[in-house]
């Protein structure tokens, strides 16, 4: 099957850090790929380099076999690449509701209507409240979203990508900083994604049994290489995974 | 409901206020005859105009300019030269208007194109910039715009102060051209308000607020937001041509201070916050109580002076002076920033 996105040399500089150095890589509908590796291994990096957040220093990124690396964010979010971002990323002041239901205008292609008042558009609201649903977060759709707890902010985060109803879904650590108690409901939203094998999965994770427990495929990320590529079983196994995820290695700055 | 364009004032104390104030605004001809009190209403409409679209801008695109003045002045000139030239006609006044707003909105369109894309901190000091080259090139072109004196110039005759529409009275007040200059001010202001509001309240109003929110994650869902915000700025440039043409249309005059001056800018920014920024029903709280304390503070001020002096109080009368009411409506001003950061309407709706 023709990868629904892949890098080619994809790299990227900071002065003289090479945050990302040439990785190239695949990815397939109906697969879910982990990325792991310690921190500051260029997870976060290559994730920005891919949804377009930041432009490569060198190398390609291809979306359905078309070069994409010109394109900017919005583009690439158009085009079907969905993000969360590791660090919340919300609009603060706004209500939950408010929230989700712009990222449905979105996806709705509705950018610059203005004859007419939003709440006429009944369909995006009723569509933002069935993406609340989904995330058990409908209880909460008027608060304003910085009033959350950390777990709900997370959540609201996953709730923005499904709204965009993308062909590319990019889970940033979804689960980082979540009670255990909250973790289920996130992992329970990916899983049902998974079902669908027209997506794509991409998700940096740290928790190895989440991993385990979702990860059709694992790739392993050290300083900025791709260094092993497979499924689950064998990639962990490895000596850099377990270096990494056993606590040998030192603690570099966070990806 | 949805001619308020489903966002209502959501507070029975804004909601009276506001009542009151146009109503008042409505009826001020009949309420308050001479021209004084004409003057600071017909100033009242342009100014909730003026600031209405500049909020457009800061309050709901968090978007910072300095060429507001710019844009109100291109539509007073507009007006002004169309009928200096072409003499006192309608079509005249049209021609005016029809080429100060387009002139406004290229202008916008290329300041926002070129420096949106950056920031919005260098889009400020363009606006800056271009505002002050403007106003050097409006004194210097006199030949056009009278230089430093301005243009005066007479309006159509139907609005001339002299005209009567019909002999006798209603309710006591002759309805001259004046009156109607006023009711012309009055309606076009209204009617664009509620068309400002109508945006703010779109779809598109909606991606504004998220972009002032979050530009980073207002991209990442697929707004182009430059294109965004610089549809917000010819948006809001256009409205404030508008109120520069009404201001016009008003004094019969256009001169650097009456429609280029710097301190306009600043009142618009005063009236914008003491209103409450991301409301457009601050721009009519905001500037009913600004433009009210600049016409009649220097006059309570005189009284209260004469007042304290005739009671031999010591130096109150030296610190109500009426020369000193600019010290107190800064004063003012800051109490005000201070203690109600949210505006008027943000103390009224309960957030203050």
């Amino acid at each position: 099957m023709t990868p629904s996105l892949e890098t080619k040399d994809l790299t990227i500089r900071f002065g003289g850090h090479v945050a990302v150095d040439a990785v190239s890589c695949a990815f397939r509908p109906g697969e879910l790929t982990a990325i792991v590796g310690p921190n500051g291994a260029g997870k976060t990096t290559y994730f920005n380099l891919m949804s377009g957040q930041l432009r490569a220093t060198s190398g390609n990124v291809f979306l359905n076999g078309a070069d994409i690396t010109g394109q900017s964010a919005p583009q690439r979010a158009r085009a079907g690449i969905g993000r969360a971002f590791q660090l919340t990323n919300l609009f603060p002041n706004l209500s939950v509701l408010e929230n989700v239901r712009l990222a449905v205008q979105a996806r709705a292609g509705v950018h610059y209507e203005m004859t007419r008042p939003w709440m006429l558009r009944r369909d995006l609201i009723e569509r933002a409240n069935g993406v609340l649903d989904e995330v058990a977060l409908a209880p909460k759709r008027d608060q304003a979203a910085a009033s959350l707890s950390h777990g709900d902010q997370r959540k609201l985060e996953v709730a923005l990508m499904m709204a965009l109803e993308p062909d590319i879904f990019m889970f940033d650590e979804p689960t980082a900083g979540m009670s255990v108690d909250e973790v289920p409901v996130v992992l329970d939203l990916i899983a049902r994604l998974k079902a669908d094998t027209t997506k794509t999965i991409l998700l940096v994770e740290h928790k190895m049994d989440v991993v385990r427990s979702l990860a059709d495929r694992i790739i392993v990320l050290h300083n900025g290489q791709l260094v092993a590529d497979g499924e689950p079983g064998a990639v962990i196994a490895l000596p850099i995974v377990q270096e990494a995820y056993l606590g040998a290695a030192p603690r570099a700055r966070t990806s | 409901m949805m001619i308020l364009s489903g966002d209502g004032p959501r507070s029975k104390a804004l909601s009276a206020l506001l009542i009151v104030i146009v109503l008042v605004l409505a009826l001020a001809p009949f309420l308050f005859p001479g021209a004084k009190p004409a003057n600071v209403a017909a100033n009242i409409c342009i100014s909730v105009l003026l600031v209405a679209s500049y909020d457009l801008l800061l309050g709901y695109a968090g978007i910072v300019s300095f060429a507001h003045v710019m844009f109100f002045g291109i539509g007073a000139y507009g007006v002004a030269i169309a009928l200096y030239g072409l003499g006192a006609s309608w079509g005249a006044l049209a021609l005016g208007v029809l080429a100060a707003i387009p002139v406004s909105v290229v202008l916008a369109l290329a300041i926002g194109l070129f420096s949106l894309r950056v920031q919005t901190i260098f889009f400020a000091m363009m606006t800056l910039a271009v505002a002050y080259a403007f106003n050097v090139l409006a004194s210097q072109l006199s030949w056009l715009t009278g230089g430093e004196d301005g243009r005066s110039f007479q309006v159509p005759e139907i609005l001339r102060p002299g005209f009567k529409l019909f002999e006798g009275d209603v309710f006591g007040v002759a309805i001259s051209g004046r009156v109607l200059s006023y009711y012309l001010v009055f309606v076009v202001c209204a009617l664009l308000f509620l068309v400002l509001l109508r945006i703010v309240n779109s779809p598109f109003g909606r991606v504004l607020q998220a972009i002032r929110e979050n530009p980073f994650r207002a991209e990442a869902l697929g707004y182009r937001i430059v294109f965004h915000r610089t549809l917000a700025t010819c948006l809001s440039a256009a409205g404030a041509t508008a109120a520069g043409a009404l201001s016009a249309l008003w004094l019969h005059y256009t001169g650097p201070d009456t429609a280029l001056s710097f301190s306009i800018q600043i009142d618009v920014l005063v009236i914008v916050v003491i209103g409450g920024m991301g409301s457009m029903y601050g721009a009519i709280a905001g500037a009913a109580v600004f433009v009210l304390a600049q016409n009649y503070l220097q006059a309570l001020m005189g009284k209260l002076s004469s007042a304290a002096a005739d009671a031999g109080l010591p130096l109150l009368p030296g610190l109500f002076h009426p020369d000193r009411w600019l010290l107190w409506l800064g004063l003012m001003f800051i109490l005000a920033v201070y203690f109600v950061p949210t505006g008027i309407v943000g103390r009224l709706r309960g957030r203050g």
